[in-house]
């Protein structure tokens, strides 16, 4: 029963995916769409009723399918582990996937590869579930691959437009990067354990098995970097802010709520291996720690709604990995929820007004829409609110409890993760100011033609608010039912703050340095009604803020350049070396042989000769040489 | 058996066999009908055939004389092969002048 429940769960999505490939364009838009939907949705309610039932048994389900591949000692069983971890992000995989397709419906209604779009969405599910449901390294492999491929399809889904076919292959190829370490340190992990099975490494190692601690500690960074790749971390993070050229869903769906925490799952899986390996715990929250001030230091000034949203996600990534090399898993992916809930928000709203000004991205080129778009507003003002840190929206407690962990144990880490958080409150209401206050800035045309968007995408947007402003109930400080929830898949107990004089002293501190960022957008944006410089008149340290650091202009010195410098010195001088001495051998056969032939004269009798005198010769050496 | 060779000295088959071998060496340079060219390569595989045999009987070893019958029948085909190669040829040029074949030149 379990395991046909299960295999429901994996292949819905995919049965949804093989039909809008081959039968999409027949089905026609609307059944496509609603097909997408139904295959997630179906997936939802399978995760639901496994949810519960791990609730009430407190039991992982564990399904064993099949052996898959055995080697002298070293074997590796295709099965699946639907435990605490894999299936809470299940629940919001497929919770925010099917918002999310309902989203598309209507979202994608325009497009005339509308049913390729579901396809895609499908298949992206499909792998997603199979990376968190795999009770494997190598499973999650699978899926950590078959996402990148999605991620790919989607953020070239309009590929008429290079510009977007080349974010598409930068995204790709940056996370080529990481999975190589991902790989290496799969590699590594059944080297050292003969098996890549979860449960069973844990068990080697809370077993205390003796294993190298350096290959271990190696294993451990090599994982780390494929997170680093897939979750948008230093240095590999620049994919991210560019993969918004896909459509808005896929920012939404992948690229903010679900494909770009399979870093902090993989980690948050793996703990029993991080707990050993402090250097690398280290490592992770300083990336962490730093990504998340650049990332939110950028942020700022961007124009753009969807970068700014691009920028804040790398940043809020960015803390999540903090709370991870903190130790502190749950946290981690106590802001991976709340996360996901305020962010496919504000991406889904984000769409939304783009949709009403018919693709413009431009905020510049916005304002004033809080009195078109009601729904838009106020569940973009309530994700804005959660992910800016203000109590009770739920942001405030995950955010909280990460950065009262860094204070308790590296107070570096925690003003580094504080000055983001502020940022973040700034940036976000710079968003928010711009967009819909204020008189609108568009054109005449666009202002006649600006509406709320239809009943499909507003109800995602309702159902994500509520819960963006709810959220945080599932860890309140000092009760918290995640941790609680956690303990069985976390090696360590979870870390359980007193809420004492210094809490609450931290809580204020959060509180108001959001409200200082607030205040400051507030002041500039709404008081002095300021509107970002155009392009050109960017000055200063804006302007390095506005080119993003110049890191992509560096990557292309540094990488990309020097690449194809080998690439073409390769080109120039070695093929031509090579092609040169293959093409003088050719030259010298070519030559002997058209003198060669003159020997051909046709004259039997002069053939006969040379035969005899061949053989003569040949009778005289041997004599002689005997 | 080795009466035969008690009577007529091995060296005697080997001379026999080189002036043999000599005229058809002679016969194919010097001749220019293509008949008599092929009579003369005959007359070389004989002059090999004829010492394989003498051989044989000197070294006692029915061998030899077996890889004689092998290449007479050989050389049988052979003859079959080049004399239809003549005929089509003579009824293409009117004559089997070897001077005359000079269309494979290179």
């Amino acid at each position: 029963m379990d395991t046909n429940l299960a295999l429901l769960l994996l292949f819905a999505p995919f049965a949804g995916f093989l039909l809008n490939v081959f039968f999409g364009k027949k089905l026609g838009k609307g059944a496509s769409g609603t097909l997408g939907t139904l295959a997630v949705a179906t997936s939802f309610v399978v995760t639901l009723t496994f949810f519960l039932q791990v609730i009430n048994t407190g039991k992982p389900v564990m399904v064993d399918l099949f052996e898959w591949l055995t080697l002298a000692n070293f074997n590796v069983n295709f099965g699946f582990q639907l435990d605490q971890l894999s299936l809470l992000w299940l629940m919001f995989v497929t919770g925010i996937g099917t918002l999310i397709h309902v989203y598309s419906i209507s979202y994608m209604h325009d497009d005339e590869n509308m049913h390729k779009f579901f396809a895609y969405l499908n298949l992206f599910i499909f792998f997603m579930i199979t990376l968190v449901i795999g009770s494997n390294l190598l499973i999650m492999f699978i899926g950590w691959e078959g996402v990148g491929l999605c991620s790919y399809l989607l953020i070239g889904f309009w590929y008429k437009n290079q510009d977007y076919n080349d974010a598409a292959k930068k995204a790709f190829i940056m996370n080529r990067i990481g999975d190589l370490g991902f790989l290496i340190g799969i590699f590594i992990i059944g080297y050292l354990f003969h098996s890549l099975d979860y449960t069973t490494i844990a068990t080697a190692l809370s077993s205390g098995a003796e294993v190298d601690a350096t290959w271990l500690s190696i294993a451990a960074l090599c994982l780390f970097i494929g997170a680093c790749g897939k979750s948008a971390q230093l240095p590999l993070y620049t994919w991210l802010p560019d993969a918004m050229a896909g459509p808005t869903p896929v920012s939404a769906l992948i690229h903010a709520a679900t494909m770009v925490t399979a870093g902090i799952f993989m980690v948050t899986r793996m703990n029993f291996l991080f707990n050993l390996t402090p250097d690398v715990q280290t490592v992770i929250a300083v990336v962490g720690a730093i990504t998340s001030l650049i990332a939110a230091a950028i942020g700022l000034v961007q124009n753009d709604i969807k970068k700014v949203l691009a920028y804040s996600t790398v940043s809020q990534l960015g803390l999540m990995f903090l709370a991870l090399g903190l130790g502190a898993y749950e946290i981690a992916v106590f802001h991976v929820i709340t996360h996901a809930f305020f962010k496919a928000c504000l991406f889904l709203g984000s769409g939304s007004v783009i949709h009403a000004l018919h693709g413009e991205q431009d905020m510049r080129n916005m304002g004033g829409l809080k009195g078109v778009m009601k729904i838009t507003y106020i569940t973009f003002l309530i994700s804005t609110l959660a992910i800016s840190g203000l109590p009770p929206f739920s942001g405030f407690f995950s955010k909280d409890e990460i950065l009262m962990t860094a204070f308790h144990q590296n107070k570096v880490l925690w003003v580094i993760g504080s000055l983001a958080s502020i940022m973040t409150a700034f940036y976000m209401f710079r968003l928010l100011y711009l967009t819909f206050y204020k008189d609108f800035r568009g054109t005449e045309e666009q202002k006649h033609h600006l509406h709320e968007s239809p009943g499909l995408i507003t109800f995602p947007l309702i159902v994500l608010a509520i819960l963006a402003l709810v959220g945080g109930v599932i860890s309140l400080p000092g009760n918290s039912w995640l941790n609680h929830y956690l303990a069985p898949v976390l090696a360590k107990p979870a870390h359980h703050h007193e809420l004492d004089g210094t809490a609450y002293m931290l809580m204020g501190i959060a509180v108001v340095g959001a409200l200082i960022g607030i205040g400051v957008a507030y002041s500039k944006y709404i008081k002095q009604s300021a509107v970002p410089a155009q392009d050109s008149e960017i000055t200063g340290f804006a302007k390095v803020l506005y080119n993003k650091f110049y890191v992509d202009e560096i990557y292309t010195a540094i990488i990309v350049n020097p690449i194809y410098a080998i690439g073409s010195f390769f080109r120039d001088v070695t093929e031509a070396a090579f092609s040169g001495f293959i093409f003088g051998l050719g030259k010298v056969a070519n030559m002997l042989g058209s003198e060669g032939k003159t020997l051909q004269t046709g004259s039997i009798g002069f053939y006969l000769f040379a035969f005899v005198l061949g053989i003569c010769s040949i009778v005289v050496y041997i004599f002689l040489a005997k | 058996m080795e009466n035969i060779l008690q009577q007529i000295g091995i060296e005697n088959y080997i001379y026999l066999s080189t002036l043999l071998f000599c005229v058809g060496i002679f016969g194919v340079l010097y001749r220019r009908n293509a008949i008599v060219m092929f009579m003369s390569i005959e007359i070389m595989l004989n002059a090999v055939n004829l010492l394989l045999v003498a051989f044989s009987t000197y070294h006692q070893d029915a061998t030899g004389q077996v890889f004689v019958f092998f290449s007479m029948a050989v050389a049988a085909a052979e003859v079959a092969v080049g004399l239809a190669i003549l005929v089509a040829v003579y009824r293409n040029l009117n004559n089997i002048d070897i001077d005359n074949l000079k269309n494979l030149k290179g």
